[in-house]
């Protein structure tokens, strides 16, 4: 009897989760299905869900008007540059709050993630003014930078609670078996916490690729990327949905299949500690 | 090799390195809509004839005004050619942020741009943005609900005529609205279509010591019209519509009349993506007998951001780009019906374009009834028919925006609106010094 209702009860829990998880994906799938939909059929009233004529003519004006595989190259670059540059600052600032905390260690960490809480057009002026003097505007040297600066205080924070999960006991093994402190970092915390650290670069190539302030207002034609890919196809005097659905799945599809190809490592890396 | 031949070689080399350095690789900014895609599609014309290559930087309209103002206030230079329109052109042209454009060739033409164009893009009489095209509104009607309820709309209607007619052909039952018109909040949004309708009321935003007017009997008077046309003949929801909702409202036959862009016209009648396509007629704004109608004006133009190191070649492209000869190019490739409209005159004296475009008439009529440098009834000091330009009124316009769309939802009435609207303006004008 008790076996009945746990059953019932896992059926439950399972049409519940599938009822959310459609619910949260259900915009993406709406902007799937707009894409292959003609402007008149995106706007219809009431809307058409899959009995429509299905084209592809979208995609083909898309990939006519605009040099895609430019704006994701530059995704490519800027994402993954932040986020590697990002985690080389990180795994050591992570390490020494973790491992040898001083009595301002929780100040820090606190005041690093205060950075995350001012609007970012405060600062807008200031970094642009910056990126002339530098040189920086339209390249993605500029963009890499400002978005590790960006990503750096969640990265660290993520990092140093997975850390602060490995027993500091191992470490002092290693180092009296003689380990420096770059071996120490590099042969025994880095191996064992892989899962965190994977996560957090998962989670920054994400926010990176999605940034859309900063990628916008500090690009022209030549660093911009899939944001600004997207951006050419919004217009609110026009009713462009279905090619503005179709750019936004372009842009999208490679961080949606990332996801979906690294899901197993990104939900164990979020949900479990370091060790576990 | 021959004395002779080397002397040829090197001719012929330095010549080479001459043009390479004499073309350009120009940078532009502009706004995401059909006639600006079409520009971008035909550059190579331009290339061909000058050399000079083009970079195409597209954004939304709100990204794009964000991005390039960042740019010119810093003296970025991150672009040869904006896309702006005439709000921000009479500012920045004030604040020596533009080149001016008054050494255009004579082959140009500029007399030929249209006078009320010229005038909202000139600063102290010199024109500093050329139109690329240009917009005013106008009344979009169902011809077949108007016949059905023995209505005949006349060519420049009053309000009290729309309003009625609007009440007459509304059918909640069947979803068919008398009247779609903007109610989502913003200072391009629902204040452009408001502050033009102000203008025939007579009302105004400042009188001419710069004191804020929404205390005025003739703002109520405005806004109490709007909010009881809308509640009694309007869409549900229309505090969140803005010209796209109401294009798509209108395209699926459920709008009698839209008072919009005139940009909407070519939209409306398109069969592909409209089900009313046949069944539209045009008429100009309506007026309440005061002088002015509640139509207003714009264009998108481009301007060179002072400072640039290319502006030659920019020029080039300006003159290229809102040239006749550009507009004879599109038609040539897309058709009369697809030229970029409301810049020259001379488009206006083409019998082709006339026949294919049903709405081009009255497009010139709205256009010509619309006075940048004299909007209003009673006098005002600022330019600008459906905003203020000066540059706070992006600012408060919005807040003004959400508390308008607030009575239209319902939440308030139209004189707490407007006594919170007065109190919102008085406070920005003081904070910028007025």
């Amino acid at each position: 009897m008790a076996r009945a209702v746990t059953t019932q009860r896992k059926a439950i829990n399972t049409t519940l989760a599938w009822a959310v998880g459609l619910l949260i994906f259900f915009p993406i799938l709406w902007t799937i299905l707009t894409s292959f939909k003609t402007e008149a059929q995106a706007i219809s009233d009431p809307p058409v869900f899959l009995f429509f004529d299905w084209t592809l003519e979208n995609y083909a004006v898309v990939q006519e008007r605009s040099d895609y595989m430019r704006f994701l190259w530059n995704s490519v670059i800027i994402a993954g540059g932040s986020t590697i540059l990002g985690t080389i600052i990180a795994i050591p600032a992570a390490w020494s709050m973790a491992f040898v905390p001083s009595r301002r260690t929780k100040d820090i960490l606190l005041w690093m993630l205060s950075t995350k809480m001012l609007p970012a057009v405060g600062v807008l002026y200031p970094i642009y003014l910056l990126f002339i003097k530098l040189g920086w505007l339209d390249s993605r040297i500029g963009l890499v930078i400002v978005l590790m600066l960006i990503n750096l205080p969640i990265i660290v924070w993520m990092l140093y609670t997975y850390f602060r999960e490995i027993p500091g006991e191992i470490l002092e093994a290693a180092r009296m078996d003689g380990a420096s402190l770059r071996e120490e970092i590099l042969y025994v915390l880095t191996p064992m916490a892989v899962p965190g650290i994977a996560s957090t670069i998962l989670l920054n190539i994400i926010l990176a690729w999605n940034e859309a302030f900063w990628t916008l207002n500090l690009t022209a034609a030549k660093a911009a990327p899939l944001t600004a890919f997207i951006a050419s196809y919004s217009s609110p005097e026009g009713l462009f949905y279905a090619k503005l659905s179709a750019a936004s799945v372009m842009a999208i599809a490679p961080i949606l299949i990332m996801g979906w190809f690294s899901q197993k490592q990104l939900v164990r890396g979020l949900t479990f500690g370091a060790v576990k | 090799m021959t004395l002779k031949g080397a002397f040829f070689a090197a001719s012929a080399l330095v010549s080479v390195s001459a043009s390479a350095l004499s073309a350009e690789v120009l940078t532009i900014a502009t706004v995401n809509n059909g006639d600006m895609i079409r520009m971008q599609k035909l550059t190579d014309d331009f290339t061909a004839k000058t050399g000079h290559e083009v970079n195409w930087v597209t954004l939304e309209e709100n990204v794009l005004r964000q991005r390039v103002t960042t740019d010119i206030t810093t003296k970025g230079g991150a672009f040869d050619i904006m896309t702006i329109g005439m709000y921000e052109t009479p500012i920045w042209a004030a604040n020596g942020w533009l080149v001016p454009l008054d050494d255009l060739s004579a082959d140009y033409d500029a007399d030929d741009i249209l006078p009320a164009m010229r005038g909202g893009l000139s600063h102290d009489g010199t024109l500093y943005a050329a139109p690329f095209y240009g917009e005013s509104s106008m009344i979009m009607y169902r011809t077949d609900l108007f016949e059905a309820a023995g209505l005949e709309m006349p060519e420049a209607p009053t309000w009290d005529f729309v309003a009625d007619a609007a009440r007459k052909i509304t059918d909640r039952e069947n979803e068919i609205y008398g009247i779609c018109l903007r109610g989502k909040a913003g200072w391009g949004e629902n204040m452009a279509f408001l502050t033009a309708t102000a203008n025939s009321f007579g009302a105004r935003w400042f009188d001419e010591n710069w004191t804020p007017q929404f205390d005025s009997a003739a703002w109520e008077e405005t806004l109490t019209f709007y909010l009881d046309l809308m509640n009694d003949a309007g869409p549900p929801g229309a505090s969140t519509n803005g010209f796209n909702e109401n294009l798509s409202l209108f395209q699926q036959g459920k709008c009698g009349m839209w008072i919009d862009a005139t940009v909407a016209a070519s939209f409306v009648t398109n069969p592909d993506d409209s089900t009313v396509a046949d069944k539209v007629g045009f008429a100009l704004a309506p007026d309440t007998g005061k002088g002015k109608r509640g139509n207003w004006l714009w264009a998108w133009a481009l301007g060179i951001p002072a400072g640039t190191q290319k502006e030659d070649a920019a020029k080039e492209f300006i003159e290229w780009a809102t040239s006749k000869a550009y507009i004879e190019l599109v038609a040539a490739n897309e058709g009369w019906a697809n030229v970029p409209p409301g810049a020259r005159t001379s488009l206006y004296q083409n019998e082709t374009y006339l026949s294919e475009a049903p709405f081009a008439e009255m497009t010139l009529k709205s256009i010509n009834s619309a006075d940048p440098l004299n909007p209003t009834v009673d006098p005002v000091p600022y330019v600008g028919v459906q905003f203020v330009a000066i540059p706070e009124f992006a600012g408060f316009a919005t807040d003004v925006g959400q508390e308008f769309s607030a009575a239209l939802a319902g939440q308030q009435t139209a004189q707490q609106a407007l006594a919170k609207a007065q109190a919102l303006v008085v406070d920005a004008m003081e904070a910028a010094g007025y």
